[in-house]
């Protein structure tokens, strides 16, 4: 049995698990931040 | 630790730290994975599947890390009132299923070529997905408290009964020898049974996964400190 299919299934699933969460995670961080701003600089 | 309870101070340091550790972390990882995947020589049993232990332990340090400061985190919510515990703390809980859940899928990918199976009730294995089910425990518990305007105490002790698995998991392997292999380094006595050529790169991924996770994190508690930051806006104003 060939190994390779397995190794990189393994790296498909964490660079899109880590990737994945770090965007959402930092999209949610831009939004919440200028939403934020946005509300401080009302009057 | 005191001094960077304050949310304010906090984000003073969270700021500029979240870049450097997320481009830090990302550079890192990039670096020891094309080692990992193309350089490294493959195990003497094991063959080219082992090039998944630079993915594997790495994310199984980080779910079991995660759940540690969760763990600290609530004690001091429980014990000092911390205003920035509950938050880091909630903060930790979603990359902390993240990994455990790349530990868990990475693992079985690892283990068919290498046992013959994706899967077996083994001590570790199962002590793992224990760990997954209680972050995911963690994460409905604490949005139904957030949600009902809680304070988090309960979430709080919820993560301090939870670290009762560490261990578990720790010593499954000297407990229950079954099919998953014992300990290959040793922090506490600086020893290692994997060669150098396979240590380094996995030491290099295990740092650069602990960079992004901690950049991670940071983010997710400026998301949360935030959005309530808006919402105590919008109720003064409400109010006015």
């Amino acid at each position: 049995m060939s190994p390779w299919p397995f190794i990189f299934a393994a790296y498909g699933i964490a660079m899109v698990g880590t990737g994945g969460l770090t965007l959402w995670s930092w999209i949610a961080m831009r939004r919440a931040e200028a939403q934020a701003d946005a509300l401080g600089r009302r009057p | 630790m005191h001094v960077f309870a304050n949310p304010a101070r906090f984000l003073k340091i969270a700021r500029p730290l979240t870049p450097i550790l997320g481009w830090s972390g990302a550079a890192l990882i990039a670096g020891a994975l094309y080692v990992g995947l193309f350089l490294a020589p493959p195990e003497r049993l094991q063959g080219e599947s082992v090039r998944i232990i630079y993915l594997h332990v790495p994310a199984a340090w980080l779910a079991m890390g995660g759940w540690t400061a969760i763990a600290v985190a609530s004690l001091m919510q429980l014990v000092w009132r911390h205003p920035l515990a509950a938050v880091a703390a909630r903060a930790v809980a979603v990359p902390g299923a993240v990994f455990a859940i790349i530990c868990l899928a990475t693992g079985s990918l690892w283990g068919r070529p290498t046992w013959g199976t994706y899967w077996e009730w083994d001590g570790r294995m199962t002590s793992m997905l224990v760990l997954l089910f209680l972050y995911l425990g963690y994460i409905a518990l604490s949005g139904a408290e957030t949600e009902k305007g809680g304070e988090g105490r309960i979430t709080a002790i919820f993560g301090l009964v939870g670290a009762v698995n560490l261990p578990i998991i720790h010593y499954s392997v000297l407990w229950w020898r079954t099919l998953h292999q014992g300990q290959s380094i040793d922090f506490l006595r600086g020893t290692s049974t994997i060669d150098g050529s396979i240590l380094w790169p996995l030491l290099a991924s295990a740092l650069g996964f602990s960079l992004l996770f901690g950049a991670i994190v940071l983010m997710r508690m400026r998301a949360e400190l935030a959005s309530n930051k808006v919402e105590a806006r919008l109720k003064r104003m409400a109010a006015e």
